[in-house]
């Protein structure tokens, strides 16, 4: 199929990129998520979300880039320990303090260097690491 | 030298509708920085999970706000059904669109008589909010609801739109762009509105980039960035335009979100207009397993949706970042510098809801 035909006529919108609203997720080892969130920065994606997950005894960590020129979407995913100490994206992008001081008191994610580390006091909630499971504590 | 002092703003202020907390550092009435703290109304809504299955959480995320409902239920809905490689019938991916074009014109009507409100137009305020009631009237006859709807289901919808609700759209659709029109000048052009919008709390193009910033905040600095042209829904097939402003200023930020009901307005007719006959919903076997993260347009901004399926009845996870939630920086940034007396104003520029930040 040609370019043209994959573009709506009515609306400009690439039909391949409207049926999917699909993110690509690319796993890489907790030591290189400096080096790739300053490769995502220079080619202009913009840090749309972070998040964490706990399953099977392990933290999962996305931090989902946005390419808002081509409504492209990338999450870069770290499976790590509880213990494992992560480096704060803060110096580059300031405003992932919000989502790292939020897995940091919500789930105990170890993020070493987060300015501001507002210590526990994003969220004015007294239970500690509450989305992480009693057993797992 | 001057002197600093900290200001606690918040969580219980009359301008602020519902609780966030902000220390500022001031000098001389002007802020220096602005430290914010949210959490008051913290709910767990995401760890749910553990304790209803994912047919239940439909009705979890359509509670995370009362007034971005219905996109919540919608967001969540669209990443089971990409993990679970549904095809929504193409009635029911009009009607969503229908019903979350009408969720942001009252939000955005909300909006507006909050902004009359903050800077002190109180017949303003009640006007918004008199027109918003057409809409909520209509809500309530198409669904059954005025904020919370409960359509949304895994594969489409519950409820359908006769041809006689579809005129009732019509006819108010008619009545509120008459009466918006009727409004407008006195946002944009009445001296003491401008005076209190025009150069206030400013955010250029490259700091809202910088910032993460999204909707209508963005799109008022010049951000062209609006997930519905990702094409969801019925979205593809219907005609509109990305509304940006270049002032980045408070007054950008209302011009483009009056702009934005006009468009609402202009693609609900669109979508009346093409209204397939098919079902209204798929059938739905099994469990979901895998993970997916779905972007919407919010009437606040982007909004992610991140489902994680593990083959049984619950989910492992699932996570809503909210549009308020990346605005908070741009907030902060807005605030350095402004005026102590400007500080409500500006608060509500953003639209905050902080019931979706507190999912």
């Amino acid at each position: 199929m040609s370019e043209e035909k994959n573009i709506s006529e009515n609306t400009g919108i690439d039909d391949n990129k409207a049926a999917k609203n699909k993110c690509v997720i690319e796993e890489i080892d907790h030591r290189d998520l400096l080096k790739k969130a300053i490769e995502m920065k220079r080619q202009g994606y913009r840090l749309s979300q972070a998040c964490a997950a706990y399953a099977e005894g392990k933290l999962e960590l996305s931090y989902s880039f946005a390419d808002d020129n081509n409504y492209g979407y990338t999450t870069l995913r770290l499976v790590i320990d509880k213990e494992t100490e992560i480096i704060s994206l803060t110096e580059i992008i300031p405003y992932a303090a919000f989502y790292e001081n939020e897995m940091k008191e919500l789930f105990g994610v170890n993020i070493h260097m987060i300015e501001p580390d507002y210590k526990n006091k994003l969220y004015r909630i007294t239970k500690e690491t509450p989305f992480i499971p009693k057993e797992a504590e | 030298m001057k002197k600093r002092s900290i200001v606690p703003y918040g969580p219980q202020h009359p301008v602020l509708p519902e609780p966030v907390h902000l220390d500022l550092v001031i000098e001389d009435e002007k802020i220096i920085e602005a430290v914010p703290s949210i959490g008051f109304v913290h709910r767990g809504l995401e760890s749910l999970t553990a304790k209803r299955d994912f047919n239940q959480m439909v009705y979890v995320t359509e509670r995370v706000c009362g007034i971005c409902s219905f996109g919540h239920g919608f967001g969540y809905c669209e990443a089971v059904e990409d993990i679970m490689d549904i095809e929504v019938p193409e009635r029911a991916k009009y009607l969503r669109t229908i019903w979350f074009e009408l969720s942001r014109m009252h939000s955005h009507f909300l909006w507006l008589g909050l902004l009359a409100d903050g800077f002190g137009f109180e017949n303003l305020f009640y006007q918004c909010w008199r027109i918003r009631e057409k809409i909520l009237d209509v809500l309530s006859l198409t669904t059954g609801g005025r904020v919370i709807f409960s359509v949304n289901k895994i594969g489409g919808v519950m409820r359908d739109i006769t041809p006689e609700m579809a005129v009732a759209i019509s006819e108010m659709l008619t009545s509120v762009r008459k009466e918006l029109k009727d409004i407008v000048p006195i946002f944009m052009e009445d001296a003491s509105v401008k005076r209190r919008l025009v150069g206030v709390g400013v955010l250029s193009k490259e700091q809202a980039h910088e910032l993460g910033c999204a909707g209508p905040f963005a799109r008022a600095s010049g951000i062209e960035i609006d997930m519905r042209k990702l094409g969801y829904a019925a979205y593809k097939d219907l005609d509109f335009d990305i509304i940006t402003s270049n002032t980045g200023d408070s007054y950008g930020r209302c011009y483009v979100r009056i702009n934005e009901i006009f468009q609402s307005i202009d693609i609900i007719r669109q979508a009346l207009g093409k209204l397939p006959d098919t079902e209204l919903a798929a059938v739905v076997k099994g469990n979901p397993k895998g993970e997916s993260f779905i972007r919407i347009e919010q009437p606040r901004g982007e909004a992610i949706y991140y489902v994680r399926a593990n083959g049984s009845p619950h989910l492992d996870r699932m996570r809503v970042r909210t549009p308020t939630f990346a605005n908070l920086a741009g907030l902060c940034e807005t605030l350095k510098g402004a005026d102590y007396a400007d500080v409500g104003l500006l608060i509500l520029t953003i639209d905050p809801c902080i019931s979706c930040t507190e999912r």
